[in-house]
């Protein structure tokens, strides 16, 4: 039976080269990076390494990058430790009605505590509109949290003049870019950014291991307390195997970047242009401003998990917005507020290339979709 | 994903529907919304009356939109209805769908009220089509899923125009 696995965006396999990089640090170079003899100082040189390479891959100084647990820990620190501290200027958020979860419920979690959020709408293409972002802006006005591309449709934001709004006006502008990083180009100078979130296991890193980029002059407190890690921003002991392969897995991004982006570029229209061929497909997200790896679909009259489950008979791992398919009955917030109906929203597939997908897999998929919807379609009473 | 936690017998319903389909000329056709996902159910049936004069569903057929548990739900219920008589098969209730299905994760319960109502609606559409008397019981049950279905039409208006508009 075939395996093939379409779902990069939820999560990606260790490369075997970063898997070889980090092995030493669970074995012989375990050290505490805080020790001061010679285990603690291989360590301490491994973290300061590891942190040299994380920024060059954002034009970055390595000062300016801190470590985390992951995406969600990191989306977490930029929000709270940013407002909460600036609360004698202003209670007041903006940010977008498609970003993560880890940024809506932290969103959501402020509002409790008497702070005012401005979700800002986009387009049937998933873009915010800069001059609602203007407009939007007030003197209480603190922070602005946009991300850099979507995880489900894969829209990229204008971020360089986001950045450069937030800029003008002095306000703090955060993006969280776990889906954007390493794949696309990021300068967080050109691009004014003054936090940024990144996180290692959707490109080939280890699972537990983040970043957050805070700009030299932008103060943030900590939301973790204790032994002062980390510049005093996020204390614990430092996951250095993690780190070290994470440092790893963003450096082969760096340099495989270009080259890559432009086979999955090319894998993913191939593969746009022939879904769309099916009756009633059609397509979620912007045509040209998306992540290399991302495409998004609806069928008309079928339903998400339905869907998945039939290409899972089939051995293809994908996705869907459907409600069906989470733990809640809603489905997707993104499609949702891209425009889509209830219906619409339930027959959604995501289908997330990587760097070991290849042009047959592609095609196994060509050749079984069609059926599976066309299979579906029966079942169903919606004509 | 969720299916995970599918029992087998629910992926091998949901993989190989029993008696999907519509009849043509069915003696009855029920119809069910499900309010909580937007689901929706149709159920055909056949009435013939057996040697002791009973009423018996001979035939029964359905077509569903709705995620694995909706359509493993909805061919279980017509394998159990399926040969009974009208009486028996009024009596098949949410549990007995869930139970001969080896159980539903705690999120889908809901899925089954919707294959137990589409039959319901079918039994009392064929016996208003023939004048036939039609229990109190009976009734009621049809007026609350008409109500329902109704809701999760409002619900979707927009969605039934848009797609009227858009594909016919």
């Amino acid at each position: 039976m075939k395996k093939i696995y379409l779902d990069y965006a939820a999560t990606t396999p260790v490369d075997p080269r970063v898997l070889e990089t980090m092995k030493p640090y669970f074995l012989s170079k375990f050290g505490n990076a805080s020790s001061l003899h010679k285990f603690g100082q291989e360590a301490k040189r491994a973290l300061e390494d590891s942190r040299e390479k994380i920024a060059d891959l954002i034009n970055a100084e390595p000062s300016e990058i801190i470590f985390t647990s992951g995406g969600t820990e990191s989306d977490n620190l930029a929000i709270e430790e940013v407002v909460y501290p600036n609360r004698e200027k202003g209670k007041h958020v903006i940010t977008s009605k498609i970003e993560h979860p880890a940024i809506l419920k932290t969103c959501e979690f402020i509002e409790s505590d008497g702070f005012d959020v401005t979700y800002l709408n986009v387009d049937k293409t998933g873009l915010i509109d800069l001059k609602n972002l203007k407009k939007n802006i007030t003197d209480k006005t603190t922070l602005v949290t946009i991300m850099t591309a979507s995880n489900e449709i894969g829209t990229i934001e204008p971020i360089r003049e986001i950045g450069e709004i937030c800029r003008e006006r002095d306000i703090v502008f955060h993006t969280d870019a776990v889906q954007a990083f390493g794949k696309i180009p990021i300068d967080v100078k050109k691009m004014n950014i003054d936090l940024l979130t990144g996180s290692s296991h959707k490109i080939y890193g280890p699972k537990g291991v983040g970043f957050l980029y805070v700009r030299n002059g932008i103060d943030i407190t900590p939301l973790i307390h204790g032994g002062g890690q980390e510049f005093g921003k996020r204390s614990g002991t430092e996951n250095i195997a993690g780190i070290v392969g994470f440092a790893a897995a963003a450096e082969i991004a760096k340099k495989e970047m270009k080259k890559e982006s432009a086979r999955q570029i090319k894998l993913r229209d191939y593969l746009t242009k022939n879904i769309l061929k099916i009756e009633k497909a059609h397509l979620n997200g912007h045509p040209i401003k998306r992540l290399p790896n991302n495409t998004n679909f609806w069928f008309d009259f079928i339903e998400g998990e339905s869907l998945i489950t039939h290409l899972d008979f089939y051995g293809i791992a994908a996705s869907t917005g459907s409600a069906c398919s989470s733990k809640s009955l809603e489905p997707s917030h993104v499609l949702l507020a891209i425009g889509l109906k209830h219906e619409q929203a339930h027959g959604s597939l995501r289908l997330t290339l990587g760097k070991y997908t290849s042009k047959s897999d592609i095609d196994y998929l060509l050749s079984v979709l069609p059926k599976t919807v066309k299979k579906l379609r029966e079942i169903s009473p919606l004509k | 994903m969720d299916f995970q936690t599918y029992t087998k017998k629910v992926v091998k319903h949901f993989k190989c529907p029993k008696n999907l389909g519509k009849i043509e000329n069915a003696d009855g056709v029920g119809k069910a919304g499900n309010q909580i996902c937007g689901d929706e159910m149709v159920l055909y049936i056949k009435v013939k009356k057996d040697k002791k004069g009973r009423e018996i569903l001979s035939d029964i057929k359905f077509q569903t939109f709705g995620c694995v548990a909706a359509i493993a739900t909805s061919s279980m219920i017509t394998t159990l209805a399926k040969g009974k008589t009208i009486d028996e098969a009024l009596k098949i209730g949410k549990r007995d769908i869930t139970e001969a299905l080896g159980g539903l994760p705690k999120i889908k319960q809901h899925c089954s009220i919707l294959a137990a109502d589409a039959l319901t609606e079918s039994v009392y559409d064929y016996k208003s089509k023939n004048k036939l008397p039609v229990s109190k019981e009976l009734k009621e049950e049809h007026e609350r899923i008409q109500k329902q279905t109704k809701e999760v039409e409002e619900a979707h208006k927009d969605y039934i125009k848009f797609e009227r508009k858009q594909f016919h």
